[in-house]
Parts: C-alpha cells; structure tokens; sequence
C-alpha cells in the first residue's frame, strides 16, 4: 500500500479528496440538480406532484414575485454598501492603528458573533422596539414624534442585515490592509501625497481583494437571507427569501419554491463565475479565508 | 539611505505636516480623534445585542421577555425548565458535535491534498468546495428538501440524520479554507528530517506533521461547531419534526421568548468565548518552542 502510494504520489492527493469531494458531490450537487428537477412538477400537495417539465414556471414566478426580488437585491445590496462603510474604518484602525490592542480588537469584533444569529436578531427588536432602548427615550424628549417607528419598516430590515454581516466584511478588508507594508504609505507621504491622495491611490486600490471577497461574503447570505425580514419587517418588506421559505413550508408548493430558489441560486452563481474567471479559483477561496 | 538622511526626510515632511491645507488638517483630526472615537462606538455597537441578551437573561420576567420586570435569579437555577427546550438544546449539541466531528475529518483530509499535493483537477477542487460557501443557506436547505422529499423511506421522514447529513455539508468548506489558511507554509523539511531518520509514513504523520497541524484543526472544528449549533436556515428545512434550540427559539417567538433561552444563549456565548480564548493562549505559549516558530515563517 504504502509502496503504491509512494510511486503514485498523486495517489494520495485523490486518495485525501475522494470522501469530502463525493459527499459534497452527493448532498451539494445531486440536490441542485433535484431541485431544478422538482422545479419542472405539476400538480398538488392532495393529489401528488408528476414530473411534467414545465418550464413556463420559471417566467411565472418570476413575474409573480418581481418586486420580492427587486427588494432582496436592493436590500442585499444597500447592506452590503453600509457593510464596507462601517467596517473599513474598522479594519483600517485595527490593522494599521491597533499596535499591541490588535488582537483584542479583532475579538471584540468577532465575539459578538458567538451569540445566537436569532437572539442577536431578537436583541435588536427588543432594542428598536417603539418602546424600546432607542426610541422611549427619544419619545419622551420630544427628539421623535409620537408615532415613529423603525421596527416593521425597511429601515430594521437593512439596519439587521448590516449589524449580522458586518464582520463578514470587516474581516476579508483587515485581512488585505493588514498586508500593505507601511513603507508603502511612508513613500506616499514623503512624495507629498495628501491623506485622501494616499488613500485613494494606495491604500484603497492594495486592499481591493479585500473589498471584492467581503462584498461577495456579504451580498451572497444578505440577498438569500430571510430571518432579518421576518423578525424586523413587515409583510411590505419581503424578500425572496420569506416567499421560497413560505412555498416549502407553509404551503407545500414545492415547484414554485424550487423554482425560485434555483433562480436566486442561478443569479448569484452566474456573478460568481464571472468573478471566478476573472481573478481565478484559488484567489477566490484565498480571500474568502479571511 | 543612512541614518541622518532618513532624519532629514523626516524633518522636512514635519514642516509639510504643520502647514497644509484646511482639509489636509481636518484629515489629520480625523485621523487622531474621528477614527478612535468610531472604533468605539462600532465596538459598542456591535456588542449592544449581546450585552442586551445576557441583561435579559437575568429578567423577572413571566411569560414573555420582552420588557425590563427586575432581577432575578430564576432562569438561571433552572435553564431547562421550559417543556420542549431540553430536548432542542440536547439535539443541538448532539448535531453540532457529530458534525464536527465528521466535517472536521473530511475537510481536514482535502486541505492537506489541497496544500501539499500536486495533482490534476486542483480548479474543480477549488470550485467544489467554494460554491457551497457562495450558496444562500435558503438554497442549501431547499435544494436538500427535494432530495430527501425524492428519497422517501431511506432519508424521509425526515429527523435528526438529515439535519447532520446538512450540516456536515455546510460545514465541510469552512473546515477546508482555515486548513487551507493554516497550512500554508508548512515545513516539509521536518517530516522529511522524520522520514530520512527512518521513520514510515504512518509514524511521521502521527508524530510530526499531526501535531504541527494541530492548532488548525481545532480552529476549523471550533469554527465547525459554532456553525453548526447556531444554524437555523438550513435547519428548519431538514429537521422536519425534529426541534433544536434555534428551531425552539423560532418557535416560541410569537408566543414571547422564555428567560431560560437567554441563559442558555449566554452560556453558549461564554463557552465559545472560552475556547477561542484558551485556543489563542496555547497557540501564543507554542510559539515559543522553536519548531512551532517556523510552521509560521
């Protein structure tokens, strides 16, 4: 065996991929494919569902939840913009700024993250409340009218996905900052660069891998996401995520579900791709260890 | 340069400093007062929730615990005293545990093809692992359903194995990319220094490379579990009946959140706290020993 694995080294590296590589193979593809498959049934929950290959579902669906979709991608998107503009000056300081506090900088910003993603969520309700920590206060010295309310508004929905992916951003952009050799920004300065001039010709295009992999760890989960829509907003801010959950589960119409999961799927995999052949495959996951 | 030629750069860039535009002073009060102050804020920002959940767990609240009622103690002496919340925090943990387990193996096998091997297929390899990651957890979870939904009899009805069966798939990834993170630039010398001292594979491996690779692995396998025992998305898709403590949590939201949820949040909170800070001290104590300091070079 050993003897074989010797004269084969090649062998070992299949032999090392075969288990982890076939169960993703069986529980990651073989389901994206099922689910195209169930996208293509006809019929009931009562009666039974046969496979009838009807693609009209796609353009039905999609026209039926146009404005769920429009929504997902506009709140993914919005978060993902408020992500970088908070987590940059966040990172920025950390890997440049935190000297001996920099690992304690980096903890207190992952340690929130050990919570529960569901009681962080409830946290925030509790705290956005129209009673609540920000608002009573608020209220009660005239600052807000009486009536105002975030909670149950697109404002919550956006605020939650911003607040649960933040450090899905910040991490990637420390990550690429923490790389820049400060002698770099020295000889910006010496050849007279003003702050802006040095972060806009230097720092910023040095951290760019940084930038697309969080853009790409944020928007992903952010459009798919659901949970923060539920718990935050209101039936007015549903996002794609909320009707394929209520489809599979509440209804039990497992076509229309597959269908628009397989879309939002399709749609994300596509910018991936693109992105994939553009700076290729082992940057991709490079960046993505942040 | 020499000494006195650097001073003088320094010198003359001072001079630029103390003048300079409006903006060019702003951007330095920016840089010295803004940006600390943000940092703190942020900071603050981000731990409000959890500060938020760890005061509510010690509320004297009855049924629902959504506004401040007093101190108390009470959820704290009895954190399963919720009917249904036992058997959810039982299941989490028996889920989160196999699957680490089983992911943790599986990932670490494909890191170490991935950093140490030459081979064929290394692209597809890499796509493989990344579009689980790159994957909206939504579609992970309903894409499984209709697998399992297809399987009726072998993974239908479904119950705690489909639950373990997705969770050792999304978590199979972030176990390779810390691996992958961890093992770069892995001394090869060292096992070679084993095998040339008449060491076989088995015992190089178990004696050198394990131990080297080590702190890795317990990083993926806690980063595995936190994954795992936080997961509510895919979960609610493949547990069907089954609860587990986020499920449980989901669950009772509209009826209004038990106190003990909040405790058993807290303690989850301070567990995970504990480890990543255990983890870091052993990690800084080995990097004393001299073979531990060239794993990082």
């Amino acid at each position: 065996m050993s003897g074989l694995l010797r004269r084969h080294p090649t062998a070992i590296a299949y032999a090392l991929l075969a288990p982890g590589l076939l169960y993703l193979l069986v529980f990651y593809l073989v389901p994206t494919v099922q689910m195209f498959l169930v996208s293509l049934w006809t019929g009931n929950l009562q009666d039974g569902y046969s496979l009838t290959f009807n693609f009209s579902i796609y353009p039905q669906a999609l026209s039926h939840y146009w404005d769920q979709f429009v929504r997902s991608i506009v709140y993914g998107g919005a978060a993902t913009i408020l992500t970088f503009m908070l987590g940059f000056p966040l990172a920025y300081f950390i890997a440049f700024r935190g000297g001996r506090y920099k690992n304690v900088l980096l903890f207190l910003v992952i340690a929130p993250f050990f919570t529960s993603f569901l009681l962080r969520t409830l946290s925030w309700k509790l705290i956005l409340a129209d009673d609540g920590l920000v608002l009573a206060p608020l209220k009660s010295l005239g600052i807000v009218p009486d009536g105002f309310r975030v909670l149950a508004t697109p404002v919550a929905v956006i605020a939650g996905i911003t607040y649960n992916f933040l450090p899905f951003m910040t991490l990637p952009l420390y990550v690429a900052l923490e790389k820049i050799p400060p002698s770099l920004l020295e000889a910006a300065e010496d050849l007279y660069a003003s702050n802006w001039q040095r972060f806009r010709r230097v720092t910023l295009p040095l951290a760019l891998p940084g930038v697309i992999a969080g853009s790409l760890l944020t928007f992903i989960p952010a459009v798919g996401d659901y949970v923060n829509a539920e718990l935050l907003g209101s039936p007015q801010s549903q996002m794609i995520g909320n009707v394929i959950q209520a489809r599979f589960l509440q209804v039990g119409d497992y076509p229309t579900g597959s269908a628009l999961s397989f879309i939002l799927m399709a749609a994300i995999l596509v910018g991936v791709l693109i992105y994939a052949r553009i700076v290729g495959t082992e940057e991709l996951l490079g960046g993505a260890s942040a | 340069m020499t000494a006195t030629g650097v001073a003088t750069t320094t010198a003359r860039v001072d001079v630029a400093r103390s003048r300079g535009t409006f903006f060019q002073r702003f951007g330095r009060g920016m840089d010295r007062w803004l940006l600390p102050i943000y940092v703190f804020v942020a900071v603050a920002f981000l731990a409000l929730p959890v500060l938020v959940m760890i005061a509510f767990s010690f509320n004297d609240a009855g049924r629902s615990n959504v506004r401040w009622q007093g101190f108390s103690l009470d959820a704290w002496l009895d954190p399963l005293g919720r009917s249904g919340l036992q058997a959810a925090v039982f299941n989490s943990i028996t889920i989160a545990l196999l699957a680490t387990v089983i992911s943790t193996i599986l990932g670490v096998l494909i890191g170490m093809a991935l950093v140490r091997h030459v081979f064929r297929g290394r692209g597809i390899t890499n796509l493989l692992i990344f579009l689980p990651m790159s994957t909206p957890e939504i579609v992970l979870g309903t894409s499984l359903l209709t697998l399992y939904l297809n399987l009726p009899g072998i993974l239908f009805p479904l119950g705690l194995h489909t639950i373990l069966i997705a969770h050792v798939m999304f978590n199979i990834s972030y176990v390779v990319v810390t691996i992958k993170a961890r093992l770069q630039g892995f001394p090869r010398h060292l096992e070679e220094a084993a095998m040339d001292l008449g060491a076989n594979e088995w015992t190089t491996f178990w004696r050198v490379t394990f131990p080297l690779i080590l702190p890795g692995v317990m990083a993926a396998a806690l980063l595995a579990f936190s994954l795992s025992i936080d997961d509510y998305v895919v979960t609610s898709f493949t547990a069907g009946q089954t609860p587990t403590f986020p499920l449980f949590i989901y669950g009772s939201q509209q009826r209004g959140i038990p106190v003990q949820v909040n405790v058993i949040g807290t303690i989850i909170f301070a567990t995970a706290v504990g480890f990543v800070l255990l983890s870091t001290l052993l990690s800084r104590r080995q990097k004393l020993d001299p073979v531990e300091a060239t794993v990082d070079e």
